[in-house]
């Protein structure tokens, strides 16, 4: 009982911030702008179907890239000394302490006209924009997210045993076995969990875009943004199909790995 | 006979192996023969562990040679070696169920599918485990996951198994089944095993041969029946089975005198009277009538261990155990018998007579009444004694000015105690410090292979005053 009695403000929390927000969107999803009801907001959301296919392309490509670049370092990781592990650590989990809209802020005066990579590169006779493309979002959003795909999978690996690494060599396995028939299977729950982690919130990003991307890049996080000023109806319609997805989503996710990876 | 025909498939020569400045394996010689049941026996902290993987390939040594069926295998990684590990927490694969843990090391080998299929049942028939094919290994019990990693061992066809202290994750009931079982597939496969242990039983029940470590080094190699009958000194006596280890003095060939009497003994060739230890045995000691006794004393307690009574008889001040069938009254006098052949004499562990330092007394007080020394980077003072500085002085501490408990840090840091041995009064410990070895009396039971702070009383010590020195230090 007195256990229970300790989850009761964060019940209250959830009630209030979160349970009844996302009835009320499904309220308004569902109604016009005199309160009755209405399926049209879907109608008008259909026209932003082309938005929402480049923020899913765009938040897959980004977990591509994260978990490329993600899973060798967190490997890496695992083999180093425990100081250094936890230097690595340190040094991926320092800028997510800034601010998001300074970070963004530093990839903007990073690429900018005669930014410093602009510069840099102009000295070598390579001239180009370098902001302003879908390309630019995608780096932006891969710097964002990367400790989250980081950590789960270093998480998951540092915990597989060295006994079963040692018993893998023991019967046979090189190098190249061990990783592939033990440690790859094995770090699987944190693939899973680090997919999850980073594709889901950068489906939905927003302002990344905004200021990193052209005038059609824009994802729909932005239009949800921008909408609810004007139509709270089609924002709602917007927001509950993303759920939808996003839910969808999950579940595929859920039939790969086992349910504590994702949290 | 037969034995000594077998071919060798395993050298160790001169192992030595240290970790972080700490000393593992202190050159270690080892042959282990084709076909036999070798434990490797020994406390805790020892070195078992290291020197079997060793032999697996997991630690290389930092000199001596590992030779395998005649040749130097010192640096081929363990995936190349014609040996099979039983790991101590098992290791199963918890991603493949028990089919494919078994057949990990056969679909490395490329070993056609349907052949895999034979040979993997065929092994898990032949541990008792015919029918779990599909089954996750993490749903089997500890026996069950024991005997998944046996196979999984097996049936790689190694010339040699290594088994780290298996079965000391299970029950005591399953231990003593599965040791059973251990040795009849050992018989069946006829592979050579070498197995880790820290349970003397254990050793005893399975083994051809036993090989006793402690502190880096082997202590003594042999049959189990040679471990037990003929331990080499008080720490293998000790180890192995129970036993009175007490402090005698050899006379001369075949007399030793313990707690006072004389008794007759087989062994010879110790000198005249040099101190030893002498090993009697709880079964080997037969309850007379005090007349009749060899050695007279008084029962203290009696229990009953179902095939015997443990008694223990006071003769003064030492304590002998002693197993009997017969039951003797608590607080009568008996009288103890036996026979010359079952009073084993070993060396002394440490042979001396005293803690010795021989140094020059650095600083001195003669107002305040003390003399200071350094010992091994420490400085140590000396109490209510004054030595001026620059002597040479020799310092004798009895055994009982040795103590490990005490306020502050000690007068040495971090002294490693390498053996505890119970001589029916007092447990005697021999400690390691840097650069040499001290023993103490004591008569609180203390852990094999820690580190603990070694005190010094000064007031039970006696000097002797060196002048050969003192020109030197002007």
């Amino acid at each position: 009982m007195k256990t229970r009695k300790l989850t009761i403000p964060y019940i209250i929390w959830m009630l209030v911030f979160t349970m009844i927000p996302i009835v009320m969107i499904g309220i308004t999803a569902f109604t016009d702008k005199s309160g009755n009801f209405s399926l049209a907001n879907f109608q008008s959301a259909f026209h932003y179907s082309g938005v929402f296919t480049k923020s899913l392309l765009i938040a897959l490509i980004s977990t591509a890239i994260c978990l490329v670049v993600a899973y060798p370092l967190a490997y890496m990781m695992t083999r180093m000394k425990k100081s250094t592990q936890n230097t690595v650590i340190m040094l991926i989990m320092i800028p997510m302490w800034m601010n998001f809209l300074l970070r963004i802020y530093a990839w903007v005066i990073l690429l900018q006209k005669n930014g410093p990579i602009d510069s840099a590169l102009s000295m070598l006779g390579i001239h180009g924009t370098y902001i302003g493309n879908t390309a630019a979002v995608i780096a932006g959003m891969v710097y964002e997210y990367l400790p989250f795909m980081v950590l789960p999978i270093y998480t998951v690996m540092s915990k597989i045993d060295n006994g079963l690494i040692e018993a893998a060599q023991d019967l046979g396995s090189n190098n190249a076995a061990v990783f592939g028939k033990v440690v790859f299977p094995l770090s699987i729950p944190g693939i899973i969990s680090g997919i999850t982690m980073v594709f889901v919130p950068s489906a939905s990003t927003f302002l990344v875009s905004q200021y990193l991307g052209g005038t059609d890049d824009i994802m729909i996080g932005d239009v949800i943004d921008k909408i609810f000023w004007t139509d709270q109806n089609t924002g709602s319609a917007i927001s509950l199909v993303m759920m939808v997805f996003i839910f969808i989503f999950l579940v595929i996710m859920n039939l790969f790995g086992d349910e504590e990876a994702i949290a | 006979m037969e034995k000594t025909a077998k071919k060798t498939v395993i050298s160790l020569r001169d192992i030595f192996v240290r970790f972080d400045g700490e000393v593992i394996l202190n050159h270690i010689n080892l042959d282990i023969r084709e076909k036999e049941f070798v434990t490797i026996l020994g406390p805790s902290g020892c070195g078992k562990t290291t020197t079997l993987r060793i032999i697996g390939g997991f630690v290389s040594p930092d000199s001596g040679d590992v030779i395998f069926d005649g040749e130097k295998i010192n640096d081929l990684p363990p995936n190349k070696r014609s040996v099979n590990t039983v790991f101590q927490k098992y290791s199963l694969f918890p991603h493949l169920n028990v089919f494919d843990n078994v057949a990990f090391g056969l679909k490395l080998k490329k070993v056609p599918k349907d052949e895999i299929k034979k040979k993997v049942t065929k092994m898990l028939a032949t541990v008792d485990l015919k029918g779990y094919e599909k089954r996750s290994v993490q749903k089997l019990s500890g026996g069950q996951q024991q005997r998944v990693a046996i196979a999984r061992a097996l049936v790689c066809d190694p010339e040699v198994i290594l088994l780290d202290e298996p079965l000391g994750a299970l029950d005591l009931k399953l231990r003593k089944s599965m040791q059973l079982e251990l040795k009849e597939i050992q018989r069946q496969t006829e592979k050579t095993f070498i197995y880790v242990t820290h349970d003397q039983e254990e050793a005893l029940t399975m083994s051809d041969r036993v090989v006793v470590m402690n502190n880096g080094s082997i202590e003594q190699i042999g049959t189990p029946e040679d471990i037990y009958n003929e331990p080499v000194n008080a720490f293998v006596a000790d180890f192995i089975g129970e036993a009175n280890i007490l402090n005698g003095i050899m006379i001369d060939d075949c007399r030793v005198r313990i707690l006072g009497k004389e008794l007759e003994c087989v062994d010879k060739g110790f000198g005249t009277n040099t101190p030893v230890d002498v090993v009697i045995r709880p079964e080997d000691i037969q309850i007379t009538s005090p007349e009749d006794g060899q050695l007279t004393g008084v029962v203290q307690s009696s229990i009953f261990k179902g095939v015997h009574y443990e008694m223990s008889v006071m003769c003064g001040k030492c304590e002998i155990i002693v197993q009997s069938t017969k039951s003797a009254e608590i607080g009568s006098t008996v009288g103890m018998r036996v026979i010359p052949f079952n009073i084993q004499i070993m060396n002394k562990l440490l042979p001396i007579q005293s803690n010795t330092i021989e140094t020059t007394v650095t600083y001195a007080d003669e107002s305040a009444q003390y003399f200071e020394f350094e010992l091994e980077g420490e400085t140590i003072t000396v109490k209510d004694k004054y030595i001026p500085k620059g002597k040479r002085v020799r310092v004798y501490l009895p055994f009982d000015a040795l103590s490990i408990t005490g306020a502050g840090d000690g007068d040495l840091k971090d002294v490693y105690i390498e053996s505890v041995v119970y001589k029916g009064e007092h447990n005697e410990i021999i400690l390691e410090s840097d650069s040499r070895k001290w023993l103490m009396l004591s008569d609180t039971d203390e852990q094999v292979a820690t580190y603990v702070p070694l005190y010094f009383d000064f007031s039970k010590a006696s000097f002797e005053i060196l002048d050969s020195a003192e020109e030197k230090e002007g």
